[in-house]
């Protein structure tokens, strides 16, 4: 067991930021914490990191308990802050170094590990870090969070404000350095990058919602989903709102994924009801449960 | 060790690419030496005077010129009715009027005693006073010449001597105080931005969150600016020496020891504003406000801290600077040692475990 979350709880004045999360991550797995801004998630990775202690509940990282051995952990694991946090007024390549130093090793003795993320920012290891594009942030702030070889590493958030492409890249890496042994706990508010994850704990208001496989959870979707398409989608999803057997209506992409109600629905019945309403070039299609879908519609519970 | 070094290399390049922080640490030292050395002074130069002399006799002629040949002031007019008296001081320039009664030479002889007047302007009352003073003792001068041959049956004849600044030169008195405010400021200010950047840009988060202990990172962060405050000290002792001729009397190298105590002092106090400011903003605002103000008002720096009220008196006593101030000055200008300032040194050691003592204690290894 590499982390191991045991009813935690933690509160800032009024607001329960975390309420009694219990997840396990084992050795070498890539877990998400899926959720959206304000859920918890940044506090979850401090608590983790031994940055904040928690009001209730215990947790280990590594098999040192956060409280009683966080000079451990904090010898143990790698830690991207979800703001963008090297020191922007020195190189790339300085940072990487001061890195290495505190850490007590040097870019040479970990190259292996950080070479396939470090030789797409070594062109520009001269320029100072505050001036490198988003992406390249990314990177950078990766590397420095490896150079070190931590058992554990804690990605908060570390695509977001990235282009898609780097965000492609990104996760790459991260299996890349999943198949080395590191256990990777990372956040993101993006559902499309849970699916990449082994496992994800869907997270909102700090209760955690569900944790599964991304599969399962997308299997565990307890209703027929469908595909609703016309000419107007503004006025399909007020028409659909609208239908008295809705049970839930979201916009997808170019679709509104559309739930029903009752058991035995018939989607011939959605369809002349919308063309009563005026709508055209109808076109309903069952499809599959997304991992958005799982959250929206657990988060209504 | 190679931690250590790692970082505080890492701390230099900060320092070194911050145009605002090198300014700071290399241009204040010497443009406020320049100022308070050169603008800022209590002496008097060629003060414009003028002249009422309704006698116009061989003694007030000797007495004027007397008066004009001195460096210190410069006749500008002569005037001709009292009423006028007002109207020069209204424009301005002249700042005071000497006015000779009539017959003056005559009733000097006559009756033993002839009357002149100083009026001076008092819009400035220290130069006011100082031109008065000036004016009376080249008076007193004359009459003692003149008086030269009579031997009066009783006579005080007052004999002073100014000790450690014979010529009563300001810069003298400015050299000491502004090595204690550079110090202070460019210590404590500096390291107390410095540490509350890392926690602004988020990179304290990191450096929490690594094998360095809070008192490695503390060291490291205050160590660069201990090397500078020396560098720093060095100048101002070099240029008041050379620049100023203000002498050194004492042991340079205990003013170094001296001056080393009060840099760790004030460093401590950075490390102390750090720990209870979050931004660089507050950190800079508690560094000005909370500490030039003090080290320039409460030190006996410009003003005596002996005229002071008494409760500004208890107060003063809290501020490091003023134990400095008397131990630089009693080094540089009295040339005493350590069996001296024994006292002052231990009351500024003591505040600066105090600060270590209790920046430690604030410290936190973590976020909240």
């Amino acid at each position: 067991m590499s982390i191991h979350i045991d009813h935690i709880s933690k509160s800032y004045g009024k607001v329960n930021a975390l309420d009694d999360i219990s997840i396990r991550v084992d050795q070498g797995e890539l877990f998400g914490l899926i959720g959206p801004d304000g859920a918890g998630k940044t506090t979850l990775f401090r608590i983790l990191t031994t940055l904040l202690l928690p009001d209730h509940g215990s947790a280990s990282v590594a098999g040192y308990d956060i409280i009683a051995d966080f000079k451990a952990i904090r010898k143990q694991v790698g830690y991207m802050p979800g703001r963008f946090s090297l020191y922007q007024d020195l190189t790339v390549e300085e940072n990487l170094r001061f890195f290495a130093t505190i850490f007590g090793t040097t870019i040479a003795e970990n190259y292996d590990l950080i070479r396939d993320i470090y030789v797409q920012i070594e062109p520009f290891k001269n320029r100072r870090a505050g001036k490198l594009s988003g992406g390249m942030k990314q990177k950078l702030a990766l590397s420095c969070a490896l150079i070190h070889k931590p058992k554990v590493l804690f990605l908060d958030e570390p695509t977001t404000g990235v282009d898609p492409v780097s965000r492609k890249e990104f996760w790459e890496m991260l299996k890349r350095l999943q198949d080395k042994g590191i256990t990777i706990l990372v956040s993101t508010p993006y559902m499309d990058e849970a699916a990449l994850c082994d496992r994800i704990a869907l997270i909102q208001d700090g209760r955690i919602l569900e944790i599964d496989t991304p599969k399962a959870i997308v299997e565990h979707y307890p209703k027929p989903i469908f595909d609703v398409g016309a000419h107007n989608t503004y006025l399909l999803i007020e028409k659909l709102n609208a239908y008295a057997h809705k049970h839930s209506v979201f916009p997808f992409g170019e679709y509104i994924h559309y739930t029903d109600q009752r058991d035995g629905f018939d989607p011939l019945e959605l369809r002349a009801y919308l063309k009563n309403e005026g709508l055209q070039n109808i076109h309903i299609e069952r499809t599959k449960a997304t991992i958005e879908d799982t959250f929206m519609e657990l988060a209504k519970q | 060790m190679k931690r250590f070094i790692g970082f505080v290399q890492k701390e230099f390049y900060h320092i070194f690419r911050d145009r605002r922080s090198l300014f700071i640490l290399f241009g204040m030292p010497v443009a406020q030496i320049m100022l308070f050395g050169f603008a800022i002074t209590n002496e008097i130069n060629n003060v414009d005077i003028a002249i009422l002399d309704r006698s116009q006799d061989a003694s007030t002629k000797e007495i004027i010129s007397k008066i004009s040949s001195s460096e210190y002031f410069s006749i500008l007019q002569h005037i001709k009715e009292e009423a006028e008296i007002e109207e020069v001081f209204k424009k301005g320039k002249v700042k005071a009027v000497l006015y000779f009664e009539k017959e003056f030479s005559k009733k000097l002889i006559k009756q033993h005693t002839a009357k002149v007047q100083i009026v001076t302007d008092a819009t400035d009352p220290n130069v006011a006073n100082t031109i008065s003073n000036y004016i009376n003792s080249i008076l007193s001068n004359y009459q003692e010449e003149q008086n030269r041959a009579i031997t009066l049956d009783y006579q005080i004849v007052p004999q002073s001597r100014m000790v450690f600044n014979a010529e009563l030169k300001s810069v003298y008195m400015f050299v000491p105080g502004v090595m204690t405010v550079i110090l202070m400021l460019v210590s404590a200010m500096m390291t107390s931005i410095s540490i509350t950047r890392e926690k602004e840009l988020g990179t304290m988060e990191i450096l929490l969150v690594s094998p360095l202990n809070p008192f490695q990172v503390i060291i490291g962060k205050v160590f660069p600016y201990i090397f500078l405050s020396i560098i720093n000290a060095a100048a101002i002792v070099i240029l008041s020496i050379f620049v100023f001729h203000v002498p050194v009397n004492g042991s340079l190298f205990l003013l170094g020891l001296e001056s080393v105590l009060f840099i760790v002092t004030s460093l401590a106090l950075g490390i102390l504003i750090s720990t209870i400011s979050a931004t660089q903003q507050t950190a800079m605002m508690i560094s000005l406000m909370g500490l030039m103000l003090p080290v320039i008002l409460l030190s006996g720096f410009i003003f005596p801290i002996s005229s002071m009220p008494v409760p500004l008196q208890v107060i003063s006593n809290i501020v490091p600077a003023k134990w400095f101030i008397i131990i630089v000055k009693g080094i540089m200008l009295k040339g005493v040692g350590i069996s001296i300032v024994w006292k002052e040194t231990l009351v500024l050691l003591g505040m600066t475990l105090l600060f270590i003592g209790l920046s430690v204690r604030k410290y936190k290894i973590r976020l909240e």
